[in-house]
Protein backbone atom coordinates (compact mmCIF):
# COMPACT_ATOMS: atom_id res chain seq x y z
CA UNK A 1 0.00 0.00 0.00
CA UNK A 2 1.02 3.48 -0.99
CA UNK A 3 2.28 5.94 2.27
CA UNK A 4 -0.95 8.81 2.41
CA UNK A 5 0.71 12.69 1.48
CA UNK A 6 -0.05 15.08 3.59
CA UNK A 7 -3.46 16.34 2.38
CA UNK A 8 -3.83 19.87 0.13
CA UNK A 9 0.03 19.61 -0.75
CA UNK A 10 1.70 19.56 -4.32
CA UNK A 11 4.02 16.60 -3.12
CA UNK A 12 5.22 14.10 -6.00
CA UNK A 13 2.41 11.88 -7.24
CA UNK A 14 2.86 8.12 -5.87
CA UNK A 15 4.62 5.70 -8.25
CA UNK A 16 2.13 4.25 -10.10
CA UNK A 17 2.76 2.37 -13.46
CA UNK A 18 0.52 1.78 -16.11
CA UNK A 19 0.46 -2.07 -15.44
CA UNK A 20 -1.32 -0.82 -11.16
CA UNK A 21 -3.74 1.77 -13.24
CA UNK A 22 -4.56 -1.16 -15.58
CA UNK A 23 -5.15 -3.69 -12.44
CA UNK A 24 -6.93 -1.05 -10.33
CA UNK A 25 -9.15 0.11 -13.01
CA UNK A 26 -10.37 -3.32 -14.39
CA UNK A 27 -11.20 -4.12 -10.41
CA UNK A 28 -13.07 -1.00 -10.42
CA UNK A 29 -15.22 -2.24 -13.63
CA UNK A 30 -16.04 -5.56 -12.58
CA UNK A 31 -17.26 -4.73 -9.04
CA UNK A 32 -19.39 -1.55 -10.44
CA UNK A 33 -22.66 -2.90 -9.93
CA UNK A 34 -25.23 -0.03 -10.86
CA UNK A 35 -22.76 3.02 -10.90
CA UNK A 36 -18.75 2.71 -11.02
CA UNK A 37 -17.79 5.72 -9.48
CA UNK A 38 -18.61 5.02 -6.00
CA UNK A 39 -16.28 2.16 -6.69
CA UNK A 40 -13.69 4.52 -8.31
CA UNK A 41 -13.92 6.74 -5.52
CA UNK A 42 -13.12 3.69 -2.99
CA UNK A 43 -10.19 2.70 -4.59
CA UNK A 44 -8.45 5.85 -5.71
CA UNK A 45 -9.28 7.91 -2.39
CA UNK A 46 -9.70 4.67 0.52
CA UNK A 47 -7.76 1.69 -0.70
CA UNK A 48 -4.74 2.69 -2.67
CA UNK A 49 -4.94 6.20 -1.99
CA UNK A 50 -3.45 7.69 -5.15
CA UNK A 51 -5.95 10.92 -4.87
CA UNK A 52 -7.29 13.09 -1.75
CA UNK A 53 -10.56 13.75 -1.19
CA UNK A 54 -10.41 17.09 -2.69
CA UNK A 55 -8.34 15.84 -5.68
CA UNK A 56 -10.82 12.98 -6.43
CA UNK A 57 -13.63 16.45 -6.07
CA UNK A 58 -11.81 18.21 -8.55
CA UNK A 59 -10.67 15.71 -10.90
CA UNK A 60 -14.70 14.55 -11.39
CA UNK A 61 -16.03 18.19 -11.80
CA UNK A 62 -13.66 18.70 -14.58
CA UNK A 63 -14.97 15.26 -15.89
CA UNK A 64 -18.34 16.34 -15.39
CA UNK A 65 -17.60 19.07 -18.26
CA UNK A 66 -16.08 16.68 -21.08
CA UNK A 67 -18.37 14.57 -23.41
CA UNK A 68 -18.24 10.82 -22.40
CA UNK A 69 -19.17 8.67 -19.31
CA UNK A 70 -17.75 10.58 -16.66
CA UNK A 71 -16.06 7.43 -14.98
CA UNK A 72 -14.16 6.81 -18.17
CA UNK A 73 -12.65 10.71 -18.15
CA UNK A 74 -11.39 9.91 -14.19
CA UNK A 75 -9.58 6.92 -15.77
CA UNK A 76 -8.36 8.99 -18.95
CA UNK A 77 -7.48 12.05 -16.26
CA UNK A 78 -6.01 9.86 -13.58
CA UNK A 79 -4.15 7.10 -16.00
CA UNK A 80 -2.64 10.54 -17.82
CA UNK A 81 -1.69 12.37 -14.86
CA UNK A 82 0.50 8.68 -13.39
CA UNK A 83 1.52 7.96 -16.49
CA UNK A 84 1.24 9.72 -19.36
CA UNK A 85 -0.30 8.50 -22.62
CA UNK A 86 0.09 5.10 -21.76
CA UNK A 87 -1.24 5.43 -18.13
CA UNK A 88 -4.54 7.16 -19.81
CA UNK A 89 -4.94 3.94 -21.90
CA UNK A 90 -3.96 1.44 -19.22
CA UNK A 91 -6.71 2.75 -16.61
CA UNK A 92 -9.12 3.41 -19.77
CA UNK A 93 -9.04 -0.28 -21.26
CA UNK A 94 -9.10 -1.44 -17.98
CA UNK A 95 -12.21 -0.20 -16.87
CA UNK A 96 -13.76 -1.37 -19.80
CA UNK A 97 -12.68 -4.42 -21.84
CA UNK A 98 -14.04 -6.79 -19.00
CA UNK A 99 -17.41 -4.94 -18.13
CA UNK A 100 -18.09 -5.53 -22.50
CA UNK A 101 -17.58 -8.97 -22.54
CA UNK A 102 -19.62 -9.56 -19.32
CA UNK A 103 -22.42 -7.60 -20.52
CA UNK A 104 -22.49 -9.56 -23.71
CA UNK A 105 -22.53 -12.96 -22.15
CA UNK A 106 -25.25 -11.44 -19.72
CA UNK A 107 -27.37 -10.38 -22.65
CA UNK A 108 -26.98 -13.69 -24.01
CA UNK A 109 -27.84 -15.23 -20.73
CA UNK A 110 -30.89 -12.75 -19.92
CA UNK A 111 -32.73 -13.65 -23.27
CA UNK A 112 -32.54 -17.54 -22.21
CA UNK A 113 -33.40 -16.66 -18.70
CA UNK A 114 -34.68 -13.05 -17.65
CA UNK A 115 -37.94 -13.58 -17.15
CA UNK A 116 -37.79 -15.97 -14.12
CA UNK A 117 -38.71 -14.35 -10.56
CA UNK A 118 -35.38 -14.99 -8.70
CA UNK A 119 -33.42 -13.06 -11.25
CA UNK A 120 -35.77 -10.09 -11.12
CA UNK A 121 -36.09 -10.17 -7.46
CA UNK A 122 -31.86 -10.26 -7.12
CA UNK A 123 -31.77 -7.13 -9.80
CA UNK A 124 -34.38 -4.80 -7.22
CA UNK A 125 -32.13 -5.89 -4.22
CA UNK A 126 -28.74 -4.55 -5.90
CA UNK A 127 -30.49 -1.68 -7.50
CA UNK A 128 -31.51 -0.44 -3.61
CA UNK A 129 -28.07 -1.49 -2.33
CA UNK A 130 -26.49 0.83 -4.95
CA UNK A 131 -28.53 4.10 -5.07
CA UNK A 132 -26.88 3.80 -1.23
CA UNK A 133 -23.89 3.38 -2.03
CA UNK A 134 -24.18 6.75 -4.51
CA UNK A 135 -26.01 8.35 -1.35
CA UNK A 136 -23.15 7.58 0.78
CA UNK A 137 -20.96 8.82 -2.03
CA UNK A 138 -22.76 12.46 -2.60
CA UNK A 139 -22.64 12.53 1.50
CA UNK A 140 -18.99 12.05 0.96
CA UNK A 141 -18.15 14.82 -1.15
CA UNK A 142 -20.71 17.36 0.51
CA UNK A 143 -19.03 16.98 3.89
CA UNK A 144 -16.26 18.99 3.02
CA UNK A 145 -18.05 21.95 2.03
CA UNK A 146 -20.33 22.20 4.93
CA UNK A 147 -18.51 25.40 6.16
CA UNK A 148 -18.69 27.07 2.98
CA UNK A 149 -22.31 29.16 2.47
CA UNK A 150 -21.22 29.94 -1.38
CA UNK A 151 -21.29 25.83 -2.29
CA UNK A 152 -24.10 25.16 -0.09
CA UNK A 153 -26.23 27.68 -2.37
CA UNK A 154 -24.78 26.32 -5.87
CA UNK A 155 -24.99 22.90 -4.78
CA UNK A 156 -28.65 23.69 -3.37
CA UNK A 157 -29.48 25.23 -7.01
CA UNK A 158 -28.40 22.44 -8.90
CA UNK A 159 -30.68 19.80 -7.08
CA UNK A 160 -33.29 22.32 -7.16
CA UNK A 161 -32.55 22.68 -10.95
CA UNK A 162 -32.29 18.78 -11.73
CA UNK A 163 -35.11 17.67 -9.14
CA UNK A 164 -37.77 20.28 -8.55
CA UNK A 165 -37.76 22.34 -11.99
CA UNK A 166 -36.41 19.34 -14.39
CA UNK A 167 -34.09 21.24 -16.31
CA UNK A 168 -32.04 19.57 -19.00
CA UNK A 169 -28.51 19.20 -18.00
CA UNK A 170 -27.00 21.39 -20.28
CA UNK A 171 -29.13 24.31 -19.35
CA UNK A 172 -28.71 23.49 -15.94
CA UNK A 173 -24.79 23.95 -16.48
CA UNK A 174 -25.25 27.06 -18.76
CA UNK A 175 -27.25 28.80 -15.77
CA UNK A 176 -25.48 27.74 -12.66
CA UNK A 177 -21.81 27.31 -13.82
CA UNK A 178 -20.96 30.90 -14.73
CA UNK A 179 -22.12 32.51 -11.57
CA UNK A 180 -20.75 29.46 -9.32
CA UNK A 181 -17.52 30.69 -11.15
CA UNK A 182 -18.01 34.29 -10.42
CA UNK A 183 -18.89 33.77 -7.02
CA UNK A 184 -15.76 31.73 -6.12
CA UNK A 185 -14.18 34.86 -7.85
CA UNK A 186 -15.68 37.54 -5.67
CA UNK A 187 -15.15 35.53 -2.79
CA UNK A 188 -11.47 34.46 -3.43
CA UNK A 189 -8.97 34.63 -0.59
CA UNK B 1 -29.03 -0.98 -45.57
CA UNK B 2 -25.79 -3.18 -45.83
CA UNK B 3 -24.36 -4.64 -42.62
CA UNK B 4 -21.50 -2.25 -43.68
CA UNK B 5 -24.06 0.43 -43.52
CA UNK B 6 -25.14 -0.12 -40.54
CA UNK B 7 -21.93 -0.63 -38.89
CA UNK B 8 -20.42 3.29 -40.22
CA UNK B 9 -24.42 4.66 -39.41
CA UNK B 10 -23.82 2.87 -36.18
CA UNK B 11 -20.31 4.55 -35.71
CA UNK B 12 -21.25 7.89 -36.90
CA UNK B 13 -24.22 8.31 -34.76
CA UNK B 14 -22.97 7.17 -31.28
CA UNK B 15 -19.56 9.35 -31.66
CA UNK B 16 -21.67 12.94 -32.59
CA UNK B 17 -23.57 11.26 -29.75
CA UNK B 18 -20.79 10.75 -27.32
CA UNK B 19 -19.75 14.87 -27.58
CA UNK B 20 -23.20 15.92 -26.05
CA UNK B 21 -22.95 13.26 -23.08
CA UNK B 22 -22.12 15.80 -21.05
CA UNK B 23 -22.26 14.44 -17.54
CA UNK B 24 -22.80 10.86 -18.17
CA UNK B 25 -24.65 8.62 -20.43
CA UNK B 26 -27.91 8.39 -18.31
CA UNK B 27 -28.66 12.00 -18.97
CA UNK B 28 -28.71 11.24 -22.97
CA UNK B 29 -30.74 8.47 -22.53
CA UNK B 30 -33.99 10.37 -23.90
CA UNK B 31 -31.46 11.45 -26.68
CA UNK B 32 -30.52 7.49 -27.25
CA UNK B 33 -34.12 5.73 -27.59
CA UNK B 34 -35.32 8.75 -30.10
CA UNK B 35 -32.01 8.27 -32.36
CA UNK B 36 -32.54 3.85 -32.01
CA UNK B 37 -36.04 3.36 -31.75
CA UNK B 38 -37.98 6.63 -33.50
CA UNK B 39 -35.81 7.86 -36.23
CA UNK B 40 -33.64 4.65 -37.43
CA UNK B 41 -36.42 1.94 -35.94
CA UNK B 42 -33.11 -0.62 -35.37
CA UNK B 43 -35.46 -2.21 -32.33
CA UNK B 44 -38.78 -1.62 -30.22
CA UNK B 45 -38.99 0.51 -27.30
CA UNK B 46 -39.99 -2.37 -25.13
CA UNK B 47 -36.92 -4.12 -26.46
CA UNK B 48 -35.08 -1.01 -25.30
CA UNK B 49 -36.00 -0.54 -21.82
CA UNK B 50 -35.02 -4.30 -21.65
CA UNK B 51 -31.50 -3.31 -22.75
CA UNK B 52 -31.21 -0.79 -20.29
CA UNK B 53 -32.13 -2.63 -17.67
CA UNK B 54 -29.84 -5.21 -18.50
CA UNK B 55 -26.89 -2.85 -18.82
CA UNK B 56 -27.88 -1.35 -15.19
CA UNK B 57 -27.40 -4.99 -13.94
CA UNK B 58 -23.90 -5.59 -15.53
CA UNK B 59 -21.32 -4.26 -13.43
CA UNK B 60 -18.80 -1.31 -15.65
CA UNK B 61 -19.78 2.46 -16.39
CA UNK B 62 -23.18 3.36 -17.72
CA UNK B 63 -22.27 3.57 -20.84
CA UNK B 64 -22.43 -0.13 -21.37
CA UNK B 65 -26.29 0.41 -22.93
CA UNK B 66 -24.13 1.63 -26.05
CA UNK B 67 -22.78 -1.46 -26.16
CA UNK B 68 -26.01 -3.55 -25.67
CA UNK B 69 -27.46 -1.24 -28.26
CA UNK B 70 -24.33 -2.22 -30.97
CA UNK B 71 -25.30 -5.98 -30.45
CA UNK B 72 -28.76 -6.01 -30.65
CA UNK B 73 -28.36 -4.34 -34.17
CA UNK B 74 -25.38 -5.85 -35.99
CA UNK B 75 -24.09 -8.83 -33.34
CA UNK B 76 -20.46 -8.73 -32.45
CA UNK B 77 -19.51 -6.42 -34.58
CA UNK B 78 -21.79 -3.90 -33.86
CA UNK B 79 -21.30 -4.23 -30.23
CA UNK B 80 -17.81 -3.12 -30.75
CA UNK B 81 -18.25 -0.39 -33.27
CA UNK B 82 -20.71 1.54 -31.04
CA UNK B 83 -18.57 1.18 -27.98
CA UNK B 84 -15.48 2.64 -30.12
CA UNK B 85 -18.22 5.31 -31.71
CA UNK B 86 -19.29 6.56 -28.00
CA UNK B 87 -15.66 6.04 -26.34
CA UNK B 88 -13.12 7.29 -28.66
CA UNK B 89 -13.93 11.34 -29.46
CA UNK B 90 -13.94 11.63 -25.77
CA UNK B 91 -10.95 9.95 -24.98
CA UNK B 92 -9.07 12.48 -27.38
CA UNK B 93 -10.72 14.99 -25.65
CA UNK B 94 -10.55 13.87 -21.86
CA UNK B 95 -6.86 13.27 -22.71
CA UNK B 96 -5.96 16.61 -24.16
CA UNK B 97 -8.08 18.35 -21.23
CA UNK B 98 -6.21 16.60 -18.57
CA UNK B 99 -2.82 17.43 -19.92
CA UNK B 100 -3.76 20.82 -19.87
CA UNK B 101 -5.48 20.65 -16.48
CA UNK B 102 -1.85 19.33 -15.23
CA UNK B 103 -0.12 22.73 -16.58
CA UNK B 104 -2.65 24.72 -14.80
CA UNK B 105 -3.61 23.40 -11.85
CA UNK B 106 -1.02 25.58 -9.83
CA UNK B 107 -2.44 28.92 -11.28
CA UNK B 108 -4.56 31.27 -9.46
CA UNK B 109 -7.13 31.70 -12.31
CA UNK B 110 -7.80 27.43 -12.19
CA UNK B 111 -7.80 27.13 -8.89
CA UNK B 112 -10.73 29.78 -8.77
CA UNK B 113 -12.24 27.94 -11.76
CA UNK B 114 -12.26 24.69 -9.31
CA UNK B 115 -13.83 26.96 -6.82
CA UNK B 116 -16.70 27.30 -9.14
CA UNK B 117 -17.73 23.77 -10.14
CA UNK B 118 -17.27 21.86 -7.57
CA UNK B 119 -20.25 23.12 -5.72
CA UNK B 120 -21.93 21.81 -8.96
CA UNK B 121 -20.66 18.53 -9.06
CA UNK B 122 -21.55 17.81 -5.51
CA UNK B 123 -25.53 19.07 -6.41
CA UNK B 124 -25.61 17.22 -9.29
CA UNK B 125 -24.46 13.61 -7.62
CA UNK B 126 -26.46 14.38 -4.99
CA UNK B 127 -29.14 14.72 -7.33
CA UNK B 128 -28.88 11.56 -9.06
CA UNK B 129 -28.39 9.99 -5.42
CA UNK B 130 -31.89 10.88 -4.42
CA UNK B 131 -33.34 10.14 -8.50
CA UNK B 132 -31.48 6.31 -8.14
CA UNK B 133 -33.30 6.08 -4.75
CA UNK B 134 -36.70 6.89 -5.72
CA UNK B 135 -36.14 4.83 -8.67
CA UNK B 136 -35.21 1.93 -6.61
CA UNK B 137 -37.77 2.38 -4.16
CA UNK B 138 -40.52 -0.83 -4.20
CA UNK B 139 -41.54 -0.86 -0.73
CA UNK B 140 -40.33 0.92 2.69
CA UNK B 141 -37.61 -2.16 2.59
CA UNK B 142 -35.77 -0.91 -0.40
CA UNK B 143 -35.49 2.44 1.26
CA UNK B 144 -34.17 0.58 4.17
CA UNK B 145 -31.48 -1.35 2.29
CA UNK B 146 -30.39 1.74 0.59
CA UNK B 147 -30.23 3.29 3.59
CA UNK B 148 -28.43 0.84 5.52
CA UNK B 149 -26.14 0.31 2.30
CA UNK B 150 -25.19 4.20 2.40
CA UNK B 151 -24.79 3.80 6.14
CA UNK B 152 -22.18 0.76 5.60
CA UNK B 153 -20.33 3.29 3.33
CA UNK B 154 -19.95 5.69 5.72
CA UNK B 155 -19.60 4.39 8.85
CA UNK B 156 -17.51 1.39 7.71
CA UNK B 157 -14.76 -0.05 5.36
CA UNK B 158 -16.49 -2.45 3.91
CA UNK B 159 -16.24 -3.55 0.59
CA UNK B 160 -18.97 -2.08 -1.47
CA UNK B 161 -19.26 -5.29 -3.21
CA UNK B 162 -20.30 -6.91 0.25
CA UNK B 163 -23.14 -4.54 0.50
CA UNK B 164 -24.65 -5.55 -2.91
CA UNK B 165 -24.06 -9.25 -2.77
CA UNK B 166 -26.11 -9.26 0.59
CA UNK B 167 -28.75 -6.84 -0.98
CA UNK B 168 -29.16 -9.36 -4.00
CA UNK B 169 -29.81 -12.04 -1.17
CA UNK B 170 -32.31 -9.94 0.32
CA UNK B 171 -33.77 -9.72 -3.07
CA UNK B 172 -34.03 -13.71 -4.08
CA UNK B 173 -35.35 -14.13 -0.84
CA UNK B 174 -38.66 -12.05 -1.16
CA UNK B 175 -37.65 -9.60 1.03
CA UNK B 176 -37.54 -6.68 -1.26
Amino acid sequence: MQQRHPRGSHVAPPNVTARDLFKSFAGVGLSAFGGALPFARHMLVERRRWLTEEEFTNILSLCQFLPGGNILNVSICVGSRFAGLPGAVAAFTGLLVMPVILVLLLAMLYSGYGHLEPVQAAFRGVSAAAAGLIVAMAVKMAYPLRRNPRAIVFAVLVVGAVLVWRLPLLWTLLALVPPSIAAAWLMRR
Amino acid sequence: MSERGVLAELAIQFALLSLLTVGGASAVLPEIHRMVVDVHGWMSSETFANLFALAQAAPGPNIMVITLIGWEVAGLQGAVVATAGMTGPAFVLTYGASRLWQRWRDLSWYRTFERGIVPITVGLITASAWLLTTAAGASWLSYLVTATSAACLLLTRVNPLLVLAAASVLGVAGLI
